[in-house]
């Protein structure tokens, strides 16, 4: 057993007990903080923050497109609304998103760590993240860019007009702040793991962080160099992309994918990490194949980096690297045959995380096997730069990430706050958000199937039922996340105070109160137990538990 | 100070380990030195010839010999932990992938597929 | 005096473990792993030019062949066998820190940022050559110097000054490094059993040279069998 003290659950009413919240209080004792669960705080409401700035962005391109001609906006405006929706979105909220904030918060208290290995680096983290935010924000506002935030050559580097160079400099700086996430995070997993917990006793979400971070560390650099590039060319033309003097575009495609094919899984491995937790607790069972579970993690971070020549079948790669790019991206692994084998003759709960869970499982199965067409190259010729394109992201995005991370908001909100949502809102607002977006962007695959380009901000009647209906279901998508907005901020102040486990979870982090002190735990726990011990399903070696409760 | 208490310093032999940490005999150090520096010669050497496509390997070959040196000794890579080991390889392999798949493309553009 | 190795710093000048490690060695162990993490991000900083430079060499072997007899081979051997020194000394220097000696380590570190400082200078000179001759990648850049390869010569020349100018600013960053690493050397904070800092900063260094030792072949050499080493200009 685990040697920590559970400090005695705080009763309502009384006065709050100590805490990292109550560890200082004023502007410096937060923005100097090298405490990592007050640098995820800083991070939540930051990225909440973008995420809000990239939702209006979509709301407003979502207006739009509730009618087929252009009205509301005009083609150079709508350009940079969905450049500033996609740049927002991938670099400032999902990107950082469940690393920053919930990987920040719970590495050390899932691994028996007082900190991460380098607290000071984690706050520089923020600062860069910030930094780099304020500089895309200031190039959306004095004068945007409308290259999409792919950013392809030459327009980008030559032709476009706009702030390309502003933001592909915030761009640049914000990739540091993702490195040194990654960075801290690898060494923290290899170097301060409590004793007895090797790494097959580690929570998956733990194995989930680490191969996020190898991604990070070895796929970032790629695109800051990149965008440098693109850079250098806009203020110095020093013809690098330069189609007119030998420059080859494809260059560039093939430097930004090799970093933003794997930076999908950088999206997506976190969220896994969080619906591996989630499931294991309210299925009260141990994750079926573990082991599998961990290796295909790692597995996803290698064989990641080799097929980023998907994205690039039309654009005028090789016959043959298209075909081979086919041939890797067929290997993707499919995990999601655990959670189900997991779910099977548990004790299902159906809280507000798990709802968000079984939500993740059935959303990412379409958005994931849509990406299967995608990634054959015959299909994606006819599909390519298409709304099926759009919905299949969306589907990985949001109905995968987004479900994920709202299900670890919800999952560890008593643990980071010492407070409980209201949990008949929680649920309520996972089936609102479940139906508005599956209102929103089921449309999209037909009418991309249909031959409705990406990127266009007026259309053909034909297509325009399916786009009112998506815009529609984008609002009652909003509607949902507000809900969970007021919800949340509600409980901070009023929500029902919660001691150390209210889910009866397993894991260090329920050992410890909620919310934890600063230190985390009075004296380094020893760990002899298996991961998700909940005392049903098969232990790591086969063995049936014997004590089903 | 002028102190010195390594009864090593100097010697050609194997160092001795000052808390654990293994010290490189000088030997060592000055010998991959001059190898570092014959093979920066011998590189410009043979790229004033003509060897046509094995100019490009002959380079790369010694730029590789000169960087296993300095990784392995002077980086001390040949007495660190395989974790180190498993890092400095991952790089290496990484930068093949991106290098190799890329390449792939150009190499093979001109194939009748 | 004590025997022990440690004679030549004061007790209390060295920071105590930080809080949330469990020991110094486990600290210790972070800090190198660390830094072999950030080095591996160079790699694949550096190597996303180095890829870019592949693809171009393929793409444009002549153009490339022209522009890179172009550069003085002489310097850049120079500046070669400058940063190999420069290697050795850094070697030497943590050398002397494990091993007591003061004066190695803090001669070395002074060696080493004399030669990593000619390094860039003979790199300004280089650089304000090509300003001279209307070589700088970029509007001002003499195609016409290069015939028929003058397009692809000025990308040769994107790279040779991105690649070049990328390894520059690590040199200067190294620099900076260095002296701060000599201040805490000459403070007495490196010991024959604590000496990661100083290590760190090696480990960092040689990557810096290790980067150079492809860039000389892959940027100066390439013309050298067909003009023969005419020394550039």
């Amino acid at each position: 057993m685990a040697t920590t003290h559970a400090v005695a659950p705080a009763a309502n009413g009384e006065k709050e007990a100590k805490s990292f919240w109550s560890d200082g209080y004023g502007w410096k004792s937060w923005l100097l903080t090298v405490d990592h669960k007050r640098i995820a705080i800083l991070y939540l409401i930051s990225v909440v923050a973008f995420f809000i700035i990239g939702a209006t962005f979509a709301a407003l391109m979502r207006l739009e497109l509730a009618t087929p001609k252009g009205d509301v906006v005009d083609s150079e405006t709508y350009n940079k609304l969905f450049t500033m929706h996609g740049v927002v979105m991938i670099f400032f909220f999902l990107v950082p998103s469940i690393p920053a904030i919930l990987g920040n918060f719970l590495v050390p208290l899932m691994i028996g760590a007082r900190d991460l290995a380098f607290p000071k680096i984690n706050l520089l983290s923020w600062y860069i993240y910030i930094v780099g935010g304020a500089l895309t924000l200031l190039a959306a506002v004095t004068g945007g860019i409308d290259t999409g935030w792919t950013f392809y050559t030459p327009y980008s580097s030559t032709y476009a007009n706009g702030q390309v160079a502003l933001a592909a400099i915030a761009v640049f700086i914000t990739g540091f702040s993702s490195i040194l996430t990654g960075l801290n995070f690898l060494v923290t997993i290899h170097k301060m793991r409590a004793p007895g917990l090797t790494w097959f006793r580690l929570p998956l979400f733990i194995w989930a962080q680490y191969a996020t971070s190898l991604i990070m560390i070895l796929g970032t650099p790629v695109i800051a160099t990149t965008v440098f590039l693109v850079a250098l060319e806009r203020v110095l033309r020093i013809g690098i992309f330069d189609p007119a003097l030998g420059g080859d575009p494809v260059l560039f495609q093939h430097l930004f994918w090799f970093y933003s094919h794997p930076a999908v899984y950088i999206m997506i491995l976190p969220g896994m990490g969080v619906i591996s937790d989630v499931i294991a607790c309210f299925s009260r069972k141990r994750v079926f194949g573990y082991s599998f579970v961990a290796f295909s993690s790692m597995a996803i971070a290698v064989l990641g980096f080799m097929v980023w020549g998907h994205h690039m079948y039309t654009t005028g790669q090789s016959a043959y690297a298209s075909m081979v790019s086919t041939e890797n991206t067929m290997l993707a692994a499919v995990k999601v045959f655990n959670w189900m084998a997991t779910l099977y003759k548990g004790e299902i709960h159906l809280t507000t995380p798990m709802l968000y869970a079984l939500g993740f499982i059935g959303l990412f199965t379409i958005g994931g096997l849509t990406g299967l067409f995608l990634g054959i190259m015959s299909i994606d010729l006819h599909v390519h730069d298409t709304y099926f394109v759009v919905a299949h992201f969306h589907y990985v995005m949001v109905g995968g990430m987004v479900m994920a991370f709202l299900s670890g908001i919800h999952f560890w909100w008593p643990k980071m706050f010492g407070r409980m949502y209201p949990e008949w809102w929680g649920r309520f607002a996972a089936i609102n958000i479940f139906v508005g977006f599956n209102l929103t962007f089921l449309p999209q695959f037909v009418l991309g199937f249909m031959g409705m380009p990406r990127r266009y901000h007026y259309y053909p009647e034909e297509f325009a039922q399916l786009n009112l209906l998506s815009s529609a279901g984008a609002a009652l998508m909003g509607a949902g996340y507000l809900i969970i907005f007021v919800y949340m901020l509600w409980s901070v102040k009023f929500g029902l105070k919660v001691g150390a486990n209210p889910w009866k979870a397993t894991g260090l982090e329920w050992k410890i109160q909620s919310p934890p002190t600063t230190h985390n735990f009075e004296s380094i726990p020893v760990v002899d137990e298996e991961a998700y011990d909940y005392g049903r399903g098969h232990a790591k070696h086969g063995k049936e538990a014997s004590v089903v409760r | 100070m002028a102190h010195d208490h390594n009864p090593a310093h100097g010697a050609s032999g194997h160092g001795e380990h000052a808390g654990g940490h293994h010290v490189m005999p000088l030997s060592v150090y000055w010998g991959v030195f001059l190898a570092l520096v014959v093979g920066t010669l011998v590189t410009v050497w043979s790229a004033t010839i003509d060897l046509g496509a094995l100019n490009v390997i002959v380079a790369l070959v010694i730029a590789t010999a000169k960087a296993l040196l300095v990784v392995l000794y002077f980086m001390h890579v040949k007495y660190a932990s395989k974790l180190t080991w498993l890092f400095v390889a991952s790089g290496f392999f990484w930068l093949l992938i991106m290098l190799v798949i890329t390449m792939n493309d150009y190499i093979s553009r001109g194939w009748l597929l | 005096m004590s025997a022990d190795h440690t004679h030549a710093m004061p007790a209390g000048v060295l920071p105590p473990v930080s809080h949330h490690f469990e020991d110094l060695a486990q600290q210790e162990e972070s800090e190198k792993l660390g830094m072999w993490a950030f080095l591996v991000t160079e790699v694949m900083f550096f190597g996303a030019l180095f890829t870019a430079y592949t693809v171009y060499r393929n793409l444009y072997p002549e153009a490339f062949m022209l522009a890179s007899s172009s550069l003085d081979w002489k310097l850049g051997g120079l500046n070669t066998l400058v940063l190999i020194v420069s290697s050795l000394t850094m070697a030497l220097a943590i050398r002397g820190a494990q091993t007591s000696n003061r004066k190695v380590m803090l001669g070395n570190l002074v060696l080493t940022m004399v030669f990593g400082a000619t390094f860039l200078v003979v790199k300004y000179f280089e650089y304000a050559h090509k300003y001279h001759v209307n070589l700088m990648p970029g509007p001002t850049f003499d195609v016409a110097a290069f015939g028929e390869h003058g397009p692809q010569a000025r990308i040769f020349f994107s790279i040779y000054f991105a690649m070049t100018g990328l390894h520059a600013f690590h040199m200067i960053v190294g620099l900076i490094l260095m002296a701060w690493i000599y201040k805490r050397a000459a403070a007495g904070h490196y010991t024959p059993t604590r000496y990661v800092g100083i290590e760190n900063a090696g480990l960092y260094w040689h990557f810096v040279d290790l980067v150079w030792i492809f860039l000389f072949p892959m940027l100066y050499l390439l013309g050298a069998h067909t003009s023969g080493l005419s020394g550039g200009h």
